[in-house]
């Protein structure tokens, strides 16, 4: 008996050990990162354009990430609420609906770098959008729009039946009751999770080397079929082929540009869930 | 009528736009198979030799590759996620479980880019310099990808363990038996196929991963069948992104890497197709 309150203790330590060394490796990533990208953080460093590895800012890659996610939700976003919708209210108990919910997490499970090379056969050379925003923006739509699915499918379902029976008793059609009614109670819950979807297509960096730009990129496209500059790229080819202190300190400034805006969504994105969890006393994702 | 019109309209529109996932999914594969066809013949499956410029396309080396970088990050990574997810079902209450939780599922989604360049700044020269080698290695790649395979694992074999219904806990508990006793006798038995899902799952993870793998691992012009754990790797993912930069389009070389895209989406997709009925299974037997 004693024996066993000894293991206890001691399989207790080991499993304290364990849990805090994924929460050490997650804080010591941010600090390293934290640290050494800190000094590079000046206005300059964010309101100037890039020259080869060693000079100039990162203007262009921070507002061309923006624009590549912002293609991508106008793309995934509607799209994925709309599924959404369809799965959670419309969708009968049939085959048709097992096929659909299938492919919805075939598509979830495609390795990152098989979108970007269908994007590149697919959007840059059979379709001629060219290596461009366009493309880059599309194919990162097309990897996160079964994230963006599923939350709102997750969302729309976790609003109480009460509600839809007290439109529908009102006289209200099955549209007029999703879209006043359901919908409405579910935004935050979607939001949240478009904006998790976000997070993940912001640091995505394979579909994007393949089909948006080098990185390097000195302007702003002028047209959605230009190629774009963006973050991730530009941390890949600083880091890799950029041997000097100078651009290795441009990679820290640039890792924890995206860190922090990385972070920003992720936080916005809890405690909206926080706020939706609060409001309708429901649990969801 | 025209309402119940206007209703069964936007039915189908609804529908439509449910359909995407199947097109998109389709439009994948046939692409893939239009343009990696002509690659996928018997030297390329068991071909030794990765020489583009001397038109030689053999994956096997490059695919054992793959699978030891991956197994063995998953090594790591269920040794420590898996007492790590036990630790959150069975021994923590809520304000330390939910802030492991949380940054559990953060570590999730940390750029697997920003991942890799900590890997390429941090680790690899810690290597070199204490260990050997040239730092670019096995080893770092299995120390990167299990921070990222680790994630997945812990999050859902904790699901599977939370899952066994309190009751057993508790006739365990009122029997005498210490928590661990209880763990080893009641959850993880009942937990283990979900348990087995999350290992699979986190394997289909480690191998379709790219970025952070590819900055840690060398990349060698020709790709071996590595010797040692210090030595460099090149895998499936890092090869097509590579090389696609500088493959002419429409030749053998651009035909091989989406051969290399098809065997990478294959592997990851079965696997996770095998965790998939893994936990359907599991589901179908508790209700």
């Amino acid at each position: 008996m004693v024996n066993e309150q000894v293991k206890e203790k001691y399989v207790k330590i080991f499993l304290y050990f364990t849990a805090s060394f994924s929460i050490l490796v997650l804080i010591a990533i941010m600090f390293f990162i934290a640290i050494k990208g800190m000094g590079m953080l000046t206005v300059e460093f964010l309101t100037t354009a890039p020259y080869r590895f060693e000079y100039g800012g990162i203007y262009p890659q921070i507002i061309g990430t923006l624009y590549l996610t912002g293609v991508c939700m106008v793309f995934a976003g509607p799209i994925g609420i709309l599924a959404g919708i369809y799965l959670s209210e419309y969708a009968p108990v049939n085959i048709i609906t097992k096929i659909l919910r299938f492919f919805v997490e075939s598509l979830a499970g495609v390795p990152s770098i098989v979108i970007g090379l269908f994007g590149l056969a697919f959007l840059v050379y059979y379709m001629h959008f060219q290596i461009s925003l366009f493309s880059g923006g599309l194919a990162l739509g097309f990897m996160i729009l079964p994230w963006t699915v599923r939350a709102s499918e997750e969302a729309i379902r976790a609003v109480p039946f009460s509600y839809r029976e007290a439109s529908l008793a009102l006289g209200a059609s099955k549209w007029q009751t999703i879209k006043e009614v359901v919908a409405k109670a579910a935004a935050p819950g979607i939001v949240t999770g478009l904006l998790l979807g976000l997070g993940k297509a912001i640091g995505e960096t394979a579909v994007v080397l393949l089909t948006a730009g080098s990185g390097l990129e000195s302007f702003l496209p002028r047209s959605i079929f230009e190629p774009v500059a963006s973050l991730p790229v530009y941390l890949y080819m600083i880091a890799t082929q950029g041997h000097t202190s100078e651009a290795y300190n441009r990679a820290y400034g640039a890792a924890l540009v995206l860190l922090g805006i990385f972070l920003v969504i992720n936080v916005f994105a809890s405690l909206l869930r926080n706020y939706y969890i609060k409001k309708h006393r429901v649990r969801f994702g | 009528m025209k309402r119940q019109i206007r209703e069964a309209i936007i039915e189908k529109g609804l529908f439509l736009a449910a359909s995407a996932s199947i097109i998109i999914v389709m439009l994948i594969i046939i692409f893939m198979f239009a343009e990696g066809i002509r690659a996928l013949n018997f030297d390329f499956l068991f071909g030794m030799e990765w020489w583009p410029s001397g038109e030689k396309f053999g994956i096997i080396p490059t695919v054992v590759s793959t699978f030891i970088i991956g197994l063995g990050a998953l090594g790591i990574a269920i040794i420590i996620g898996i007492p790590c997810a036990i630790f959150l079902s069975e021994y923590s209450r809520d304000p330390i479980r939910s802030i492991i939780k949380s940054s559990v599922e953060m570590l999730v989604g940390i750029p697997s880019i920003v991942l890799g360049f900590f890997g390429l700044v941090v680790l690899v020269p810690l290597i070199r310099y204490n260990i050997g080698g040239l730092g670019e290695s096995i080893l770092a790649g299995w120390i990167i990808l299990s921070i990222m395979t680790l994630p997945h694992i812990i999050s859902i074999s904790e699901d599977a363990m939370r899952a066994v219904p309190n009751s057993f806990r508790e006739g365990s508990i009122a029997l005498g038996s210490t928590t661990w006793q209880t763990t080893k006798a009641l959850i993880i038995p009942n937990a283990k196929s979900g348990i087995f899902a999350s290992i699979v799952l986190g394997m289909g993870n480690a191998i379709g991963e790219t970025m952070a793998v590819l900055m840690v691992i060398g990349n060698p012009n020709i790709p071996w069948i590595p010797q040692s754990i210090l030595d460099q790797v090149r895998v499936l993912t890092s090869t097509i992104v590579i090389e696609i930069s500088y493959a002419i389009w429409g030749s053998m070389h651009q035909y091989s890497l989406f051969a290399l895209g098809i065997v990478l989406f294959a592997v990851v997709s079965v696997l996770n197709l095998i965790s998939r009925l893994i936990i359907k299974e599991e589901i179908r037997k508790r209700w």
